[in-house]
């Protein structure tokens, strides 16, 4: 199904969709405020594009330099090419220890591999720890949203859920109630879990060591109480310096959700002892987008998620409607780079208003990039009739006669017409919108007698 | 060829402009660091008491098991800590104290040695930061200058208690982690 | 030379041309009023941004072409939309063996509100326009041509429609709750993403509406052409002009 089609059913329930706008602005409202409570704010994004150009400019040497230092602090480091590799990877470690049962705290990474029905189809049980991860994992849904995961459910849904798997009282919507209810059943978990896994921040070169951001403390819960600890990063999630850290950190959270930090920023560097931490750099499909000049700067994502906050469309359309990992307008120019058939309608659900462009913290021209993905999509699936039309069309308005003539024709047919036709479903425009009222002459008409 | 060098050989096969890393400015910072820090602690549903006020605390009974990593508090400790973390599952309150805090967002830094054990600050019901006022930093770059490259195996920034909000956006504390986080600063 | 006495190629883009010759017009005599000497081009047809958003930049060659031939030989080319000039300077295919033309006219291609307040130096226009008056920003304008500050970005605020309109005799000038949302005109996206399109129309109506806006003005009539359809089929009495329209009627 395309964007438009899933954008239309989500607007079918009026209440659902303006709650989830409203919402989702005033997340971005505090994002607003908070950044401009920093007046080094700007300078700050600057910093965050350059490094991260650097970076793009750099990846092999950093990511051999993060290699040698994590090895050298005891910390196992495993490449994987694709999504099918890193399971496997994962799978390995697990069978290794014995393990049949792990804590997981947000990764979209392992999101984007599908790590958890692979796992759960090799017997090992995935409990997802990030309470929104958690409720969307009880519903066997996907997250909707990157920092957000439960953002299109309402309260009365958790509480529907948490009766059926957590015998919590039917009816009590109290969201205290329901998160204690969550606290109580994930401990058990976290105190029973051989190993835990988790997503990755920032990985430091300069260091080996990598940083994981929450504010529910779940990652740490997981790891810490864990004998094996397993990171899975993405390749570009590296930063060359651990000074690089105030401005990466100072931009997150704030971008994210309006907050000045993260209640935890944990900075892993070597295991406790007698315990182990395995880290798994996957690329899947990251080189590919590097190697496209026109988007390969869509890699400098921190995923904090403000440009779904930001956009009039995902707030409205929700983040399903986008059917790829990554929803809302980073994902719009990620995904086509992976699936250029499936995601095709993606760069196109934009009116390329550019808000996601000044909101990002690392400066991704993402509206540009739509922009420019829409250029090979027409190139990639000629849909001949369209092109066709569209070469008449500039011939028509790269020859003046022409153009005056179907001007006119334009707005004789406009006058002839019934309304019963220019507003059927022939004419999308006239659908729910009037068309303009049909003046007696064009401006050039009229200029032609006025002015000459 | 291992995915390793294929990855590496893959990023070295596309050709890229070189790009300059930027030095990062000292920001200037307005105001009064300790103001500042004390309303970022607020503003992350912390609280800021003074050692007196936590002593009182303390004499109240409120918290039935009670492990204070440092000397100051040590006589309030009533639990034994061995090296398995799971055994602090009933842990009421742990006291710790901090290196040092950051002004601009309440963060409070903390290395495994400030710990003890990892899981501590986490798996506790509520936590004490100890943290004295003359250790305080603007913001996160002067942090990080401060952290320099110091080695530990874990380095944790602290800001708040555990949070979410994951319900219909409505603020929670204490999700998985300690539900309240008091910092007790010494020499106001 | 001063700036008004320089030669000035009004650019009126296709649709303005055949549905809303009024804005044309007071687009015109707007700039004559300020002492300027205006032509239109008459050969001058659309830049070819429809096609470009809908993803087909490559197929506009001929019209960028021609484009840079009918206004290479102007001082300054002014156009009531944000929107086609912005496509101009950016998404209009480079022309091998006009370089210099095409890079000229980028530099000399001016949206009419920026055109007012930063090549005549106009600090605010004298006259009288008593309605309560609510601006929407095509984004276009906003964030591509950066007409006005952007709610996203940490800057000093400013906004050239403001400055030219605030101090109008009787105006009153709305604050909205989201001040520069987008509209969801988009081009094709208007028709493809038809639920969306007017989803997002309908809100940005509601905020004018609460805050009891009279008339909605704007730079881009297309935005405005959008919103007024949905206006109208809901019987909402709001009216719309172009801020071209306000400022022509204003002085007269
Ligand atoms: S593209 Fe920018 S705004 Fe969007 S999630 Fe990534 S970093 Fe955040």
């Amino acid at each position: 199904m395309s964007h438009p089609i899933q954008a239309a059913e989500f607007l079918q329930d009026q209440a659902k969709s303006k709650w989830h706008d409203e919402t989702l602005w005033f997340v971005r409202d505090k994002r607003d405020k908070i950044s401009k409570s920093v007046p080094e704010w700007e300078n700050l994004r600057d910093l965050a594009s350059q490094i991260k150009d650097n970076v793009l400019a750099n990846l092999g040497k950093y990511l051999e330099e993060f290699e040698k230092n994590a090895k050298a602090n005891n910390i196992h480091v495993h490449w994987a090419k694709d999504a099918e590799e890193h399971n496997r990877i994962v799978l390995g470690i697990l069978q290794e220890k014995r393990c049949k049962a792990i804590v997981k705290s947000k990764s979209i990474l392992t999101e984007e591999c599908h790590l958890n029905p692979y796992l759960e189809k090799n017997g090992v049980e995935v409990v997802d720890t990030d309470l929104g991860e958690r409720i969307v994992q009880f519903l066997n849904q996907a997250p909707s949203h990157i920092v957000l995961p439960a953002i299109h459910l309402k309260k009365k849904d958790i509480s529907e859920i948490f009766h059926e798997k957590l015998h919590t009282e039917k009816g009590n919507e109290d969201p205290d109630y329901l998160t204690h209810a969550a606290r109580i059943h994930l401990r058990e978990k976290f105190l029973s879990a051989k190993v835990a896994i988790t997503g990755v921040n920032f990985g430091v070169a300069e260091t080996g060591e990598f940083v994981v951001c929450t504010n529910e403390g779940n990652a740490d819960m997981g790891v810490h109480l864990a004998d094996v600890h397993i990171a899975c990063m993405g390749i570009e999630k590296i930063i060359p310096k651990r000074a690089h850290l105030g401005v990466f950190l100072r931009l997150l959270a704030r971008s994210a959700t309006g907050q000045s930090v993260t209640n935890y920023t944990s900075h892993f560097r070597s295991p406790s002892p007698g315990k182990e931490i395995h880290i798994v750099l996957v690329d899947n499909g990251r080189t590919a987008q590097l190697a496209r000049p026109k988007f390969k700067n869509s890699l400098k994502c921190i995923r904090c998620g403000a440009c779904m906050n930001t956009c009039p469309i995902y707030r409205r359309s929700g983040g399903f409607s986008y059917e790829s990992t990554v929803p809302g307008p980073i994902g719009s120019i990620l995904s086509p780079g992976i699936d250029l058939q499936k995601h095709s309608s993606l760069p196109f659900a934009s009116t390329l208003c550019g808000s996601c462009t000044d909101v990002c913290p690392v400066k991704i021209n993402i509206h540009e990039q739509l922009y420019e993905w829409r250029q090979e999509i027409t190139k990639a699936q000629p849909d001949r009739a369209k092109s066709l039309a569209m070469k008449i069309a500039n011939g028509v308005f790269a020859v003046p006669f022409a153009y005056n003539l179907s001007g006119n024709m334009m707005r004789g047919a406009l006058k002839i017409l019934p309304d019963s036709i220019t507003y059927s479903g022939l004419n999308t425009w006239g659908k729910q919108r009037d068309l303009p009222e049909l003046p007696k002459e064009s401006f050039k008409d009229w200029y032609k007698k006025n002015r000459k | 060829m291992s995915s390793r060098d294929l990855i590496l050989s893959k990023i070295k096969a596309v050709p890229l402009e070189a790009k300059n890393l930027p030095t990062i400015p000292e920001f200037e910072f307005e105001g009064d660091l300790k103001a500042r820090f004390i309303a970022s602690i607020l503003a992350n549903k912390g609280e800021v008491i003074t050692k007196a006020e936590f002593f009182s605390l303390l004499d109240s009974g409120v918290f039935e098991k009670v492990y204070s990593h440092i000397e100051d508090f040590s006589s309030f400790t009533n639990i034994k800590i061995t090296e398995d973390a799971h055994q602090l599952n009933d842990l009421n309150l742990a006291i710790i104290r901090g290196q040092f805090g950051v002004a601009e967002n309440g963060a409070i830094w903390l290395e495994d040695q400030d710990m003890g054990l990892r899981a501590l600050p986490f798996i506790t019901e509520h936590l004490v930061i100890v943290l004295d006022s003359e250790n305080l930093v603007a913001n996160m770059h002067q942090a990080y200058d401060r952290i320099g490259l110091q080695e530990s195996g874990f380095g944790l920034f602290i800001a708040g208690p555990s949070k979410t909000a994951d319900i219909e956006q409505s603020l929670v504390i204490g999700a998985h982690g300690a539900k309240s986080l008091r910092v007790v600063l010494l020499n106001l | 030379m001063p700036e008004n006495k320089k030669h000035i190629a009004l650019f009126i883009p296709c649709y303005v041309d055949q549905f809303y010759p009024k804005v044309a017009i007071a687009t015109l005599e707007l700039l004559e009023k300020l002492g300027c000497q205006v032509t239109y081009p008459m050969g001058q047809t659309c830049c070819g941004q429809p096609m470009a958003n809908a993803g087909y930049e490559r197929d506009t060659v001929a019209t960028t072409k021609h484009f840079i031939r009918i206004f290479k030989d102007f001082d300054y080319v002014v156009a009531p939309s944000g929107s086609c000039v912005l496509h101009v300077k950016e998404h209009a295919p480079a022309i091998a063996g006009m370089e210099k033309e095409q890079s000229e006219l980028h530099d000399k291609i001016f949206e009419l509100t920026e055109f007012l307040t930063d090549v005549l130096k106009i600090e605010n226009i004298k006259g009288s326009f008593p309605h309560r008056v609510g601006y929407h920003a095509s984004c276009h304008g906003q964030r591509g041509l950066r007409l006005s500050a952007s709610s996203e970005l940490n800057q000093t605020p400013f906004n050239k429609a403001k400055q030219l309109m605030v101090n109008l005799e009787g105006l009153e000038w709305v604050e909205l709750k989201r001040k520069d949302e987008c509209c969801g005109f988009g081009g094709t996206f208007a028709v493809s993403e038809e639920a969306l399109s007017i989803q997002m129309g309908k809100d940005r109506l509601a905020d004018h509406q609460a805050q009891q806006v009279e008339i909605l003005t704007g730079g881009d009539m297309s935005c405005i052409m959008h919103l007024q359809g949905i206006a109208k089929r809901n019987g909402n009495p709001i009216q719309f002009k172009h801020i071209a329209e306000i400022l022509n009627e204003a002085i007269s």
